[in-house]
């Protein structure tokens, strides 16, 4: 880590912050994913193929395989304003299929996928298993190969959107080692998919059983980059997991200032109230820093070592801020912050998704020992 | 103005790293102070005065304040650059802290011609020290409720009453005084007065005061039937709580205009890494136990916060949710980092935390355990933190007034 941490912000990054501002507010206010809490898709449809049109999925896909040719630094402001405003569905899960794909995929691969991607083929990844390691390389699942074939066999967890994807990305053990493998969700037996009952329920969440599912050999990425798409892959989820949280925790705060600008005990506004008043001033204060260091991994995210000690930091402090924010949010609405309906509790319940995949902040700080404090 | 281009700039950053590299002296064989509000010895304060007027010749200091007044008439761009190399050779603190970020500022800002005339030159090159007069043995944090009275007699103001907690307040030669003139007006800001007061008058004295770390830093001024002339007052009679609330906010870094340097030396996160080698756990270096590098991380990543949220500060996009909201927590939080960071350095000693300095044993010489005792200064000074809460809340998150 050099000594002085710097942080840049791109004309592409601005317009984008700002048109999905709009974007975000207007498609997905809150009423609107509380109405998809029941739906079994959980997301709407036309607001995906809206965001296709806009080329928000081709962002940090390069010109030559049907993307605009920007990076994940660009992706940020985007998910970040989705994170403020909650909304749900598969755009980072999709964006981080291209990216493996992108970086491990073959020749073949790459033309064949990243233009659909970009242009609203859904993907997810089917990287967590049972054991429910952080770790991304140790994989369980397994492939068999014969001839072109694949035979795979184990179960995925936290497969997101795995009913609507058409694609999923799936680290397997073969011949000893990971690998990645496309799947068609077509090729999934009836059956292979079980919802998941999740904390955070914007989000749709499968197990998927592989037993018996057999797949071609083409569908392999390159077995020498593997490990490398992995890390990437782990970096990128953080980073726009980053983004997610640093979203949520600005409206979290905003929502609950709201209250404490309105509700009255004792004759008085409750935000005049100090109990009150100096913990959610130090929400606010650990959110500005988050977003911080959001912005610091984004600009960094392509150097090298760089980009990683940012991006586990950016992952660390959203995790704690958004957490912050959500918890005492519950308790400032009193009562009302109890129920169901008092948005208190979608944050609360998002912060701890977004904080335990992929490593939660003692997770990132752990890594960080390793890579700091040789 | 014509545009300044990239390497104008770079060739500035040059010529500054070359002037700060040769001129900066590491370790003068005595402890110099972290921040402005502990200079306690003459020695200090004579290497400090020295040390600015050396950069303000050099022109790394005041770099964009007008030329008219005794500044360097440039773009504030090269005023960041200088500061930021001043700051990468570990150069020793500015000396002239009040004169030169609230009373300086101020008097570009709202002063006369003739006061611009008068005091700039002086607070740039450390002639003329200044201390600030706001607070009272009973009006800390309650500031408008200042009670030191000015009263007119002929073209003269008189003063009688005490001020407290005054940094630098027995070296300097003026002081921006805050006074009530009126005490029968309708409500009690309305009756405060603005003063560029002289010290070195009949009927003010400074008596020194010890501060929890044994040494001195601080005084009480007693103002006994002392004159000074009509033309000290700064703005209209009855107008000083608006004065005093801009000044305020240049004390609290949301209006610009500043001249440069520090007056606050952060302490670096690596170096108790460095602490963490030497301190041991069990037969091990306490670096290896993994509670302890957990919270280690835990700095690092604040400290970089810190960094970070001023650099973010200029990218307009990133801050127009909330534009004052990273100037005002800035203090809040680096000063509270400051604190936890310090005491963090202690615990890390295990029982050899307990040594103070002077003790030959002492990790480092004791040095954390005065930084610690000394980083209060800054949670308290300048509004505590508990006040700078209450403004972010109020002004930045919009809550209601306490
Ligand atoms: C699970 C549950 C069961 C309950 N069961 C019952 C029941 O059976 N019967 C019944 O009568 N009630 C019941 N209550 C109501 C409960 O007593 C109130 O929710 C509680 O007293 C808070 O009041 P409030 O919800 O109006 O919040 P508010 O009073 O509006 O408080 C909102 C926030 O402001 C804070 N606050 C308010 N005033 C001050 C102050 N002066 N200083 C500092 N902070 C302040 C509160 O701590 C809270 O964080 C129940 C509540 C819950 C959650
Ligand atoms: C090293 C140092 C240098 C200083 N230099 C100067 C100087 O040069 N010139 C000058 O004028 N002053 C100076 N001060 C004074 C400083 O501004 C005051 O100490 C400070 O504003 C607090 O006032 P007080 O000491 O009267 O504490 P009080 O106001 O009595 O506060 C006592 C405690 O109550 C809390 N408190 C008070 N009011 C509230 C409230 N409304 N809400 C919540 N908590 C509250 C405070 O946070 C504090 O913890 C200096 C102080 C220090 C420590």
């Amino acid at each position: 880590m050099t000594k002085r941490a710097t942080i840049g912000f791109s004309e592409e990054q601005a317009q984008l912050l700002d048109v999905a501002t709009t974007f975000c507010r207007d498609k997905s206010p809150i009423e609107k994913v509380r109405s998809l809490l029941e739906d079994e898709r959980g997301y709407d449809e036309a607001i995906w193929s809206e965001m296709a049109e806009l080329g928000w999925l081709a962002i940090a896909v390069p010109e030559e395989f049907g993307g605009i040719g920007l990076g994940m630094a660009e992706v940020v402001p985007v998910v970040e304003q989705m994170g403020r405003t909650m909304m749900a569905g598969p755009f980072v899960s999709t964006t981080l299929a291209a990216q493996a794909i992108l970086l491990a995929g073959t020749d073949g691969q790459k033309q064949k996928h990243l233009a659909d991607l970009c242009a609203g083929t859904k993907a997810t990844l089917a990287l967590s298993e049972p054991h429910g390691d952080w770790d991304l390389g140790h994989v369980e699942c397994a492939a068999e190969r014969t001839g072109d074939t694949l035979k795979l066999s184990g179960r995925k967890t936290f497969v997101e959107n795995a009913e609507t994807a058409d694609l999923l990305l799936v680290s397997v053990s073969l011949d000893g080692a990971p690998a990645l493998v496309v799947v068609e969700r077509s090729a999934l037996p009836e059956g292979a998919l079980r919802r998941e009952v999740v904390i955070d329920e914007t989000r749709r969440s499968y197990q998927v059983t592989f037993d018996g599912v057999e797949v071609s050999t083409d569908g392999l990425l390159d077995p020498a980059l593997t490990s490398a798409a992995l890390t990437h892959v782990d970096l990128c989820a953080s980073l726009l997991l980053s983004a997610e949280m640093c979203g949520a925790a600005a409206s979290c705060i905003d929502y609950t200032v709201d209250y404490l600008q309105t509700r009255k005990q004792f004759g008085k506004k409750i935000g005049s109230y100090q109990a009150l008043k100096h913990p959610i001033v130090d929400a606010h204060v650990g959110y500005e820093q988050a977003r911080s260091h959001l912005y610091c991994a984004a600009f960094n995210f392509t150097q090298q070592g760089e980009g990683e000690v940012a991006t586990r930091i950016a992952k660390a402090q959203a995790g704690d801020a958004l957490s912050f924010a959500a918890d005492r949010a519950i308790q400032f609405h009193g009562g009302f912050g109890f129920t169901h309906d008092c948005d208190a509790q979608l944050y609360r319940r998002r912060s701890l998704w977004c904080e335990n995949q992929h490593g939660d902040a003692a997770y990132q700080r752990a890594k960080l020992a390793d890579l700091l404090l040789q | 103005m014509s545009a300044i281009s990239e390497k104008e700039l770079s060739d500035y950053r040059n010529e500054a790293a070359a002037w700060f590299a040769e001129n900066t002296i590491a370790d003068p064989g005595f402890m110099l102070p972290l921040t402005f509000m502990e200079v306690g010895t003459d020695q200090q304060f004579e290497f400090l005065r020295e040390w600015q007027n050396k950069v303000y010749e050099a022109g790394y200091l005041g770099a964009a304040w007008p030329k008219a007044y005794g500044g360097g008439g440039l773009d504030q761009k090269f005023q960041t650059i200088a500061t930021e190399e001043m700051a990468k050779a570990n150069g020793p603190i500015m000396l002239n802290a009040i004169g030169l970020n609230w009373a300086g500022p101020l008097i570009l800002d709202m002063g006369t011609e003739e006061e611009r005339n008068r005091y700039i030159k002086g607070i740039l090159s450390a002639e003329d020290i200044w201390c600030q007069g706001f607070s009272e043995p009973e009006n800390g944090s309650d500031l408008g409720n200042a009670q030191t009275k000015a009263v007119r007699d002929g073209d003269d103001w008189v003063l009688n009453g005490s001020k407290i907690w005054t940094t630098q307040g027995n070296y300097a030669k003026y002081m921006i005084l805050l006074a009530r003139t009126n005490p029968d007006a309708p409500n009690k800001y309305a009756g405060l007065s603005f003063f560029l007061s002289p010290m070195h008058v009949d009927g003010v004295e400074t008596v020194p005061i010890r501060k929890l770390t044994g040494e001195y830093g601080f005084t009480q001024t007693f103002f006994t039937d002392a004159r000074i002339p009509g033309d000290c007052l700064m703005g209209e009679e009855g107008e000083g709580w608006r004065v005093a609330m801009r000044t305020l906010e240049y004390e609290r870094g949301v209006r610009g205009g500043q001249p440069g340097g520090y007056v606050m030396r952060a302490s670096d996160p690596f170096e108790i890494v460095e602490l963490a080698r030497k301190a041991t756990r069990g037969g091990k270096p306490a670096l290896e136990d993994p509670v302890i590098k957990d919270q280690l991380i835990q700095l690092m990543i604040e400290a970089r916060a810190l960094q970070l949220n001023s650099k973010r500060g200029h990218i307009q996009p990133l801050v127009q949710d909330k534009p004052a909201s990273l100037a005002l927590s800035s203090k809040l939080m680096a000063t509270e980092f400051m604190r936890r960071l310090n005491e963090f350095a202690i615990t890390l000693q295990g029982q050899r935390g307990a040594y103070y300095v002077g003790e030959p044993d002492a990790y480092d010489k004791g040095l954390w355990q005065r930084a610690y005792l000394n980083s209060f200064s800054a949670t308290i000074g300048g509004g505590t933190s508990q006040i700078q809460r209450n403004i972010i809340g109020e002004h930045v998150l919009g809550l209601p007034k306490s």
